[in-house]
């Protein structure tokens, strides 16, 4: 058998594993790990310019391919530098393994130079850790982590490796694991055929049908199912903040985003629904408003792999425990086999009712285009649509306005191009994820939509783009404050601006040029599109679009605080 | 609401604080925690009581199954079962109450483990409310030092909590 040093049973695993690119930053616990990665070429090492966007990168790749992504860090602050990023992975659900170095065994515990307990530190964002204790392990633990990682409800999955426990002059007998099992772990395979086939009843006698589809059925792959069912049934779909993309959302019977930023017509359509066939979503306070008043005329069935996402904050008539696209699969059969149809004359009225809601706002999301002197953001990422469209286009965001606006104004057809941090809501993703995605996808287009805020909090990986040639698009809706903020100060706090006004911003286009990249200011709104064109042009070079944004513009709809689900601000005066 | 769960964890280091964390971390309550391993030196059995609604009885059952370390669990409250909760407790005995303290005892089952001129050391079993009950018969005044272990339990009949 062959005999591997604990440092080389590490990178031999990963790369064992099929994984192509580990993002990481080295140090003193790391050495014998980094030595290596030095004498191997299976894995591509990216180094990072902060731990943070390591596991940014590690999850932006993971959103866009599904797979796991990877990242490597060392003992103490490199350990504790990935925890937002380990937390964002955790609450959006996504597949991801942190490496990260440890004082020796011996030492754990005695407070020595760059000692934290990452195991403890990390505990509650992770969906399971490891302290290696023996070299002999690694595989083993390395295995389990990919396993946990990726299968049930995804998550991340840190692994914390004594330096000891690397040395590279001490071998072992190496080989990687084919199989894993574990007693205690048993993601369930398939849905219980009887509460499927009590949804499928449901959904033949609803008369005011609506699908509620989020970010389970993209991690779950069954778009394709949820589109062959909505189709089949002719039911309306809307998608939460992390389920964009999961169905076109150029399609007639989309309606939207639901949600505290979602459509009218969406909230409309959810609210008056006599049944809500709920899919891999979680009835997040983002979406619900009040569950107390949470659509008062509907049952609710509700697909989820993760039994506690069930009817933690709603009550629900038709749990089904299962992977969405399984459980999806029996629902299709058994439609197919009973002939199961919505009744056409209730479905016909309940178009109609639904095209009114679209059709009296004048759209999905109408906004005020102004005089055409100062530039929207809504505009901005129209145009980002405009000149992307017909070529695969990803889109990473920051946190704040820019990111509804994209979400909004952005209609995504394909699951995996949505990229953002939707649970925790973390500024300084947008950068390093889509840095994740492009150097997976080099031919696609890869935008970070993003704010002046935002982007600041990640900033320094324009210096790892120049290294690795990732040339993301920036699309910087500057409007020189944190414009959430702002909008919640406007609204709840007579426009006292508590430190949400950005002062001293840079140049970004001489920070951009400085890291070697180009960069674009747009003030001019009728030069716009051309200069969009151009930065897309430039296919061999990031550019950093910053584009002077309307400073007073708000996000609408709004949801009411305390209302139901369609109680919003439609704009600055204007309520339902 | 009160419930007595019983878990069968991975003797694993760490798993303990994972079930304690995630009782802080979600905002629950351990009244009691009681853990040791069982006759499968790879399995530790933990017994725990809580208070709460059924819907938050619901989700802590559920985000402890979904713990990795979590091999299974039971919610002993849902049917017939057997309570059992030890104290020791040392009680002032000297002049007339030395005679009642040690009657008391009696009356409860207690045992008594340790003996001075003034002070007897009593061990006694029973449900929480029964240790409850003894150390107000006693007094508190007459209490010097209260150690319980915490609950544990296991369901009636042939029903199992086993791989």
């Amino acid at each position: 058998m062959e005999q591997l040093s604990g440092a080389d049973m590490v990178v031999r695993s990963l790369a064992d594993e099929g994984v192509e690119y580990i993002y990481g930053y080295p140090g003193g616990a790391l050495l014998h790990v980094y030595d290596a990665i030095f004498r191997q070429k299976a894995v591509t090492h990216i180094l990072v310019r902060h731990e943070q966007a390591a596991t940014h990168m590690a999850d932006g790749y993971a959103r866009a391919t599904g797979k796991a992504g990877v990242a490597l860090v060392t003992s103490g602050p490199g350990a504790t530098n990935t925890i937002t990023g380990i937390a964002t992975a955790y609450m959006d659900s996504i597949p991801m393994v942190v490496l990260s170095g440890q004082v020796p065994s011996g030492f754990i515990g005695s407070d020595m130079f760059q000692e934290v307990d990452m195991v403890g530190i990390s505990r509650p964002i992770v969906k399971h850790s490891f302290l290696v204790k023996r070299a002999e392990d690694i595989p083993g633990i390395i295995k389990k982590a990919f396993y946990l990682a990726q299968t049930g409800r995804p998550g991340p999955v840190v692994v914390d490796i004594p330096k000891d426990i690397t040395d590279l002059s001490k071998k072992y007998d190496y080989q990687y694991p084919e199989k894993v099992r574990m007693r205690s772990y048993n993601p369930p395979l398939k849905g219980h055929n009887g509460q499927i086939r009590k949804a499928v009843e449901l959904l033949a006698e609803s008369k005011k049908p609506i699908i509620y589809a989020g970010g389970g059925v993209i991690l779950g792959n069954a778009s394709n199912q949820l589109n062959t069912l909505a189709k089949k049934l002719n039911v309306p779909v809307t998608n939460t903040l992390m389920g964009l993309g999961c169905y076109p959302g150029s399609d007639r019977q989309f309606v939207g985003m639901l949600g505290m930023h979602g459509s009218y017509c969406a909230n409309q359509t959810m609210h008056n629904a006599d049944l809500i066939l709920a899919v891999g979503v979680r009835f997040d306070d983002r979406v619900t408003n009040n569950v107390a008043k949470f659509c008062p005329g509907a049952k609710i069935v509700h697909i989820d792999i993760d039994p506690a996402s069930i009817a933690k904050n709603v009550p629900v008539d038709v749990p089904i425990v299962g992977p969405v696209d399984a459980v999806l699969d029996t629902m299709l059969r058994q439609v197919d086999e009973n002939e199961t149809a919505i009744e056409p004359a209730a479905l016909e009225r309940w178009w109609k009712q639904i095209n009114e809601w679209r059709n009296s706002r004048g759209g999905l999301f109408p906004y005020d285009k102004g005089d055409g002197t100062i530039l929207k953001p809504q505009q901005v990422i129209e145009t980002l649509y405009e000149v992307t469209k017909g070529e695969d286009t990803f889109v990473t965001s920051d946190v704040g306005q820019h990111q509804m606006f994209a979400a909004q104004y952005f209609p995504f057809d394909k699951p995996n191009r949505w990229i953002n941090s939707g649970g925790l809501g973390t500024m300084g993703f947008g950068l390093p994820s889509a840095m994740g995605v492009k150097l997976s996808f080099p031919d696609s287009h890869v935008a970070c939509v993003t704010g002046e805020g935002s982007i600041q909090m990640n900033i320094q990986e324009l210096s790892t783009c120049l290294q690795y040639d990732l040339n993301v698009k920036i699309i910087n809706l500057n409007n020189q404050a944190l414009g959430m903020v702002r909008q919640w100060q406007d609204m709840q706090y007579d426009s006292r601006y508590s430190h949400s006004y950005m002062e001293s911003l840079p140049d970004f286009v001489k920070l951009a040029e400085s890291y070697g990249h180009v960069g674009i200011r747009v003030t001019d709104p009728s030069k716009l599109r051309e200069e969009m064109e151009r930065a897309f042009s430039l296919k061999d070079r990031l550019v950093f679009m910053d584009i002077q944004v309307d400073t007073r513009e708000h996000v609408y709809p709004m949801q009411i605080k305390d209302g139901h689900m369609a109680d919003l601000w439609l704009s600055k005066t204007e309520r339902t | 609401m009160r419930r007595i769960i019983s878990v069968l964890v991975e003797n694993e280091p760490g798993a303990l604080s994972r079930i304690v964390g995630l009782f802080s971390q979600r905002n629950y309550n351990i009244e009691t925690l009681n853990v040791a391993p069982t006759e499968d030196k790879t399995l530790s059995r933990l017994t725990l009581t809580t208070v709460g609604t059924p819907q938050s009885i619901e989700q802590i059952t559920k985000q402890l199954n979904k713990l990795v370390d979590v091999v299974k669990l039971v919610d002993l409250t849902e049917g017939a079962h057997i309570e059992r909760e030890m104290m020791l407790i040392k009680v002032r005995a000297s002049g007339p109450m030395r005679a009642e303290v040690k009657r008391t005892a009696d009356i409860f089952r207690g045992q008594i483990v340790d003996v001075t001129s003034s002070v007897y050391t009593i061990q006694l079993t029973g449900t929480a409310e029964k240790l409850d009950a003894f150390i107000e018969a006693i007094g508190q005044a007459q209490v010097l030092e209260v150690v319980r272990s915490g609950v544990t339990g296991i369901a009636r009949g042939e029903k199992v909590l086993s791989l």
